[in-house]
């Protein structure tokens, strides 16, 4: 049920993967210790005839570091996760490495619509590839997209990437991934873009060099002739 | 502030005293002045839109786990059917549900009761603020049948998809969603007005601030927090409403708008509105602890001062839902330390709930039961906020399943585990009958059970992958094949929906009992247990309103006969 979980098909994944998990040990350390604290007061302090209740303020030293103590720690930990999203978004969505190819990937009720360079590795040229909801790209290569969209908001989302981007008319956002792994994966679109949303599912085709350039000349030259 | 002063309070109930007069049905069920009358109707209102809510999650639910099915009592859902159900669940859960039974019923039951108030100071603003609500809740359940079906753009209504008919094919559906979202605005601006003037202005004699009972607090810190960022979304709402039928364009980018300028006048209000809800579910919950812990508050100002933090930081965080809508990257890594930093009041006020129940005499009562509850599952909701709040996880979590599973474990201890406490702490005071023991437990555990099993396996298909409203998983070959988690969470909700008819038999059995509750049956110590249950009109005899001489939560104070101390009690 799972299997699809643990794929890291693009160069980043492993460091989100990475922030999720020590996030993970951060609050789960704390989820644990704040229930089991609560669960066991709850037992401890429950009514009993042999028990009264104390009179306590919360002023008092001895006791109130057990508030002010947690208190500084959860802002260490904080400190800590902060230092860890910070760094991922910036590799991520901040400094974009140098593009070995750019795409365009644009949305519309109900579609993604991809423009690949072709061949000659230039957008708007003659033999420029175009296709509907299938996405082609060659492992092991840092591309750049460029996303907008026709109509009203879209998201571009590659689950197998841990990547996801909207898609903003009036807009061009330039993004990037560098694909691990040859593989098809889904692209999901992740902003709710009317009723066709639930079936605006498109496919990347991750093919190694051998194959995507024999895919790129078999349609560059239908596309041209056309 | 520190003064407090019972006078001059207006009699605008038109009657000179506030002893008992009769007055007709209408004039006493619609047209009421009175404070516990205006609650109880915000309070059937909201029960009501629950009902429908949840009837709405059935549905979807069942078309999610079983695609295609002809679910009993709906048949086919298609999808844009699909988009309305969900669109309109969110919204009549939020607005219709939490704001109304959280603020407005219990605000106007216990805040007069709670400060020794005969009333509201503005009754007839309370009335008008009923019913611009009741108007507001009539049109959001009207706009589901007009032509062309319910708005389905989601509770978020980002343009251009909500604000062009062309786009979202529910153009008048659209307009009417959104016309009884601003009418409910205008009717919580005017009842917080109410709040906030009556706790400053009516409290009994003696009351200072830190003898107001947090609930008080809680609510009227809500209210602030709530005309405070609601501003903005008024204006962002009729820029939409003008966009949507006067074809103007402020959100359109081919006419010089821009649809990310909504994002930002929703979120202003958005987060705030989280808080909003979740100050006065604390505030119940704390109320209810420290009575059936028998125990002072571990730090009674650190719980209004972390609360106080909490509504300020509030204001910075709302840009952590648009870390990819495509804002500049840079404002991700400042939002994200805001959006951090709220966990450290927010942590600090639970901990404080924790630490109250150290040294006490826990008895678990009903209302207890789901006053621990809520400390139980929110903080599930909590935790899974900082995968979302922290921009790097953000960027595979943002709009998966994950975050949603992560507000429903807010939201739902927040409206439903915090509304029934309220609900089963307060009802003998509201309706003078007590709520049978054995019934409120089995509703508690069919209740709380269910939930963890419709919303965790939510949170496995977020990490999945899995993304927010989309009506038919199938399409996609990598999440099809966890289908399993999807008629597990269906199936709890069933389960959960139908041990909600054990709540509305023992309510049912309890409004027709005979037997009368005691003035105070939990043995409290606030204001609102010094008179009748259900108290008259005038809450107090009114040669007999309260004095104050002590703060609300002196448990078990030694050298004393009996474990409580009622506020108005004289030394």
């Amino acid at each position: 049920m799972f299997e699809r979980l643990a794929i890291q098909a693009s160069s980043f994944a492993g460091d989100i993967d990475g922030l999720i998990l020590l996030i993970a040990v951060l609050v789960g350390f704390w989820f644990i210790v704040a229930e089991g604290m609560f669960f066991w007061l709850i037992w401890r302090f429950r009514e009993r005839p042999d028990q009264k209740s104390q009179y306590i303020t919360g002023k008092e030293k001895h006791l109130k570091r057990w508030v002010t103590i947690p208190h500084a720690l959860v802002l260490v930990c904080d400190v800590f996760i902060i230092i860890g999203a910070v760094r991922v978004w910036y590799d991520v969505k901040q400094h974009l490495p140098e593009p070995d190819t750019v795409i365009r990937v644009e949305g519309q009720q109900w579609a993604w619509v991809f423009q690949h360079p072709g061949p000659d590795n230039e957008l708007d040229t003659g033999d420029d590839i175009w296709t509907t909801d299938d996405l082609y790209v060659e492992v092991d290569r840092t591309y750049h997209f460029r996303l907008s969209s026709r109509d009203v908001l879209h998201n571009f989302s590659v689950p197998a990437f841990r990547l996801k981007q909207d898609a903003v008319p009036g807009r061009t956002i330039t993004g990037w991934f560098h694909a691990t792994s040859t593989g098809t994966y889904d692209i999901q679109c992740a902003e709710i873009c009317g009723i066709g949303h639930g079936v605006m599912a498109g496919r990347i085709n991750i093919q190694d060099a051998e194959t995507h350039a024999s895919w790129m000349s078999e349609n560059a030259t239908t596309t041209a002739a056309q | 502030m520190a003064q407090a002063t019972t006078a001059p309070v207006q009699d605008t109930h038109g009657h000179d005293t506030h002893g008992h007069h009769d007055q007709g049905w209408f004039k006493k069920y619609f047209w009421s002045t009175d404070h516990k009358m205006i609650a109880k109707q915000y309070l059937w209102t909201s029960i009501f839109m629950a009902v429908v809510g949840g009837l709405m999650a059935y549905v979807f639910r069942m078309q999610l786990a079983f695609p295609g099915i002809e679910v009993p009592g709906f048949g086919l859902v298609s999808p844009g059917e699909y988009n309305a159900l969900i669109t309109n669940h969110g919204s009549i859960m939020i607005f219709w549900v939490a704001m109304p039974m959280l603020i407005a019923a219990w605000g106007n039951f216990l805040i007069p009761l709670m400060i020794g108030a005969d009333d509201m100071v503005f009754p007839r603003i309370n009335r008008l603020s009923f019913q611009i609500f009741l108007i507001s809740a009539i049109l959001i359940l009207a706009s589901l049948f007009v032509q062309g079906g319910g708005f389905g753009g989601a509770w978020t209504s980002y343009p251009p998809l909500s604000a062009n008919p062309e786009y979202n094919l529910t153009g008048l559906g659209a307009s009417i969603w959104l016309i009884a979202v601003a009418l409910e605005f205008v009717a919580f601006l005017l009842g917080g007005i109410n709040f906030i003037v009556t706790l400053m202005n009516s409290r009994a004699p003696g009351m200072k601030a830190y003898d107001i009972p947090v609930t008080v607090w809680m609510i009227v810190i809500a209210s602030i927090l709530f005309m405070l960022s609601v501003g903005p979304l008024i204006a962002g709402a009729i820029m939409l409403l003008f966009d949507q039928t006067l074809n103007t364009g402020f959100y359109d980018p081919a006419r010089g708008g821009d649809p990310i300028l909504w994002q930002h006048l929703f979120w202003f209000f958005g987060h705030p509105e989280v808080y909003v809800v979740l100050l006065p579910a604390i505030g119940f919950v704390i109320d209810i602890i420290a009575t059936f812990a028998r125990k002072k508050l571990f730090g009674y100002k650190i719980m209004v001062y972390t609360a106080v933090a909490t509504a300020v930081l509030s204001f910075f965080v709302w840009a952590h839902h648009q870390f990819i809508a495509g804002i500049d990257p840079r404002m991700a890594n400042v939002f994200t330390v805001t959006t951090l930093l709220i966990s450290v009041p927010i942590a600090e006020l639970l901990f404080v709930i924790i630490a109250t129940l150290y040294g006490g005499s826990i008895k678990f009562t009903t209302p207890m039961l789901w006053a621990l509850s809520f400390v139980a599952t929110f903080l599930i909701g909590g935790v899974t906020g900082i995968f979302l709040g922290a921009s790097g996880s953000d960027i595979y979590l943002h709009d998966t399943y994950f975050v949603l599973a992560h507000f429903h474990y807010t939201f739902f201890p927040i409206a439903i585990i915090g509304g029934f406490a309220a609900f089963t702490y307060w009802f003998p005071k509201m309706f003078g009958t007590m709520l049978d023991e054995t019934l409120g437990k089995i509703h508690f555990w069919g209740t709380v059970i269910p939930f963890q099993f419709i919303f965790i396996p939510l949170f496995a298909l977020g990490l999945g992958g899995q993304h927010r409203r989309i009506y038919n998983f199938q399409n996609f070959p990598e999440l099809a094949s966890m289908q399993p988690l999807r008629v597990t969470a269906t199936l709890a909700l069933i389960v959960m929906i139908l041990f909600q008819l054990v709540f509305f038999w023992n309510l049912f059995r309890s409004l027709r009992s005979k037997e009368k509750a005691p003035m105070n049956p939990w043995k409290a110590n606030t204001l609102e247990w010094t008179t009748p249950s259900p108290p008259p009109h005038g809450n107090w005899p009114p040669d007999q309103m309260p004095k104050v001489y002590r703060g609300p939560y002196e448990y078990s104070v030694p050298d004393r006969d009996t474990d409580y101390w009622p506020q108005n009690e004289p030394s």
